[in-house]
């Protein structure tokens, strides 16, 4: 599903030339639930919009889903997100003034798909807002907005679901629920990938990539998939 | 996304932001609202002009003295109009007939009641002209001209002012006029006030009686002339112009002591200052347009630099950048056109309460001003939705996101 070789992103922050991304190759296969985990400034945001198409890396090759996508231009960019990438933000990121079912039906439309209602309806459904699709944001708590947020991820049936730090705006028992429903849907054989600072995110998925200072090394304090 | 879902979510966030909405469109209503009322005086000045000189005669010729004065500065006009000359102007063949004019102004009794009508010296031919109609009576004859017969034909609204009323029973009273009784002989049919004189307030009497009894004049104010067919006007114009210059001996280096107007030249004329007077209201109001599509713009810049997370989820979530510009565009849009209509219904609004209190003119709203106008709003905001709009679909996803 995902495979980069030896990606590499750098700034210049004060004179410096920070690396982001220092050779980093990394392989995600379909229907897997992976933590991107590191600490602030380690380069996991870099990774993540990397790999959301949000941003290009300097050098190295990203094939996602068999599709070299290092080179596209931003338009393309885009068209590739709306149909294979879906994001859950830390704040949710939904647009006011507009009920559950118009937010998630919004990525239908940029993908030029047709039956926009019908589909952002089943995504409430499969989150379990069957009963809020006409409420507006402001009209949710938290964990109910994440989840449309969630269903505005699932809508065009993505490849990926790239959340980041899904449960950083949540209250304990909250995030647990909202990481459940990861679960969930990745035991539907949705690709979850879950960037996060936190160990006890990170422990709800299977799989962990581990980065600091734009390298991808060992987890200093869990080994892949275990405990403490 | 389709059009109207779009313009749908932009109208309402214009809702949403009333106060700041309201305000960027301030300048787009008050301009349009200025281009609909200027066009609409100007069109109901052009029709009453218009219609003024239809009700006159459009077969009219006037001759009138040349003004007199020395050194460019005007003093009057001439006193060398003469009969003579009104004589001599029947002879063009084209001319069907020649009305000798007398004014002057007099005051008029009858038992105790007193009024100050125009006084009119003229010959039968002046009601055919000038397309007189005489409701009651009879219009003046040749012989009473021939015999400077003290006969008045009044205009109803003297009638009234005399008499109490304008009515059959007129018809044959006295009138004095200088300390002379005259009898009516007709009454005129009302044709309305014009703005510029009113035909319905003045007596008319013999030319003859007017300038010897009355005036004591040996000169004319005005002679008016009809052709026998409207074509040949242009053709009367420069033969009586020639034959005026050989009666008042002219010399070929004097320039002429008369003028000869046609009723199509002085429509033409104002029908000019009319469009003169469109274009420069027209570009007044275009000028706050513009100054109200520049409230719109700094608006949209102040909504793109508010909404640029918004703009980063869009953008996250699969929007290209024609999408963006779509959007903001479709906004400012809305924006200008919404003002643009309120600015119609405001000029629409401004018309009817100017036709509703006064009678000398009707406002018209005509459909060609709203569409330019709408047309013209909607034009300023895409012109000036486009900068901000540009700005918004460029940029950068990752930025917009982190902004907070």
């Amino acid at each position: 599903m995902i495979h980069t070789e030896h990606l590499y992103k750098s700034y210049e922050l004060g004179g410096q030339t920070v690396y982001a991304l220092d050779n980093v190759s990394v392989q995600i296969a379909a229907g897997e639930m992976v933590a991107i985990r590191g600490p602030s400034g380690s380069g996991k945001s870099t990774l993540m919009n990397v790999l959301g198409c949000l941003d290009r890396p300097d050098s190295g090759t990203y094939i996602l889903n068999g599709e070299d996508v290092s080179t596209l231009n931003d338009d393309e960019l885009a068209s590739l997100r709306s149909q294979r990438i879906g994001f859950v933000f830390q704040n949710f990121n939904l647009l006011p003034r507009m009920s559950a079912l118009r937010n998630v039906e919004l990525p239908v439309h940029y993908l030029g798909g047709k039956d926009a209602r019908a589909k952002a309806a089943r995504a409430l459904e499969t989150v379990g807002l069957g009963d809020r699709m006409h409420h507006e944001p402001n009209q949710l708590s938290g964990g109910q907005r994440q989840r449309v947020a969630i269903a505005r991820a699932l809508v065009n049936n993505p490849d990926i679901i790239l959340a980041d730090e899904p449960t950083g705006a949540l209250d304990t028992k909250t995030g647990e629920e909202v990481l459940a429903l990861f679960k969930a849907l990745n035991s539907q054989g949705h690709t979850i990938l879950v960037v996060t600072h936190d160990l006890s995110v990170a422990r709800h998925c299977p799989s962990e990539i581990y980065i600091c200072d734009g390298q991808i090394v060992p987890s200093p304090t869990v080994g892949v998939g275990g405990g403490l | 996304m389709i059009f109207w879902t779009i313009a749908a979510v932009a109208l309402r966030s214009l809702v949403a932001n009333k106060l700041r909405s309201f305000l960027a469109m301030l300048g787009i209503i008050i301009g349009v609202w200025s281009v609909i009322s200027a066009l609409a005086l100007a069109s109901g000045a052009q029709k009453k002009v218009f219609d003024q000189m239809s009700a006159l005669g459009t077969n009219v010729l006037m001759v009138t003295p040349g003004q007199r004065g020395t050194g460019g500065v005007i003093t009057g006009t001439q006193k060398n109009l003469k009969v003579e000359d009104a004589l001599a102007l029947r002879n063009i063949p084209e001319v069907a007939r020649v009305a000798p004019i007398v004014r002057g102004g007099v005051q008029a009794k009858h038992a105790n009641k007193n009024t100050r009508p125009n006084l009119l010296g003229t010959a039968p031919t002046y009601f055919t002209i000038r397309n007189f109609q005489v409701q009651w009576g009879r219009p003046l004859s040749d012989a009473d001209c021939d015999s400077s017969a003290r006969v008045a034909v009044l205009g109803p609204t003297t009638a009234t002012n005399l008499f109490g009323e304008a009515s059959a029973a007129v018809v044959g009273q006295m009138i004095e006029i200088k300390g002379v009784q005259y009898r009516v002989i007709g009454l005129l049919v009302a044709k309305g006030d014009q703005g510029f004189f009113n035909p319905d307030d003045q007596i008319i009497i013999p030319f003859t009686t007017a300038m010897r009894q009355v005036l004591g004049v040996d000169y004319l104010s005005e002679v008016d002339l009809s052709a026998k067919d409207e074509t040949q006007l242009t053709a009367i114009q420069t033969k009586a112009t020639l034959l005026l210059r050989k009666q008042h001996r002219l010399a070929d280096d004097v320039d002429n002591d008369f003028n000869v107007r046609n009723q199509a030249d002085v429509l033409s004329a104002t029908s000019t200052i009319n469009t003169v007077l469109s274009l420069l209201l027209g570009g007044i109001a275009g000028i706050s347009l513009l100054v109200g599509g520049i409230g719109v713009m700094n608006v949209m810049l102040v909504t793109v630099a508010e909404r640029t997370r918004e703009i980063g989820v869009r953008k996250a979530i699969g929007a290209r950048q024609r999408d963006i510009l779509r959007q903001f565009l479709i906004e400012s849009v809305v924006m200008s056109a919404t003002g643009g209509v309120l600015g119609v219904l405001g000029g629409m609004l401004t018309a009817k309460v100017i036709s509703a209190m006064q009678t000398t003119i009707t406002l018209q709203v005509k459909g060609p001003a709203v569409l330019l106008a709408l047309g013209f709003s909607a034009g300023v905001g895409i012109f000036f939705g486009y900068y901000p709009a540009r700005r918004a679909a460029k940029l950068d996803p990752i930025e917009a996101l982190r902004y907070e």
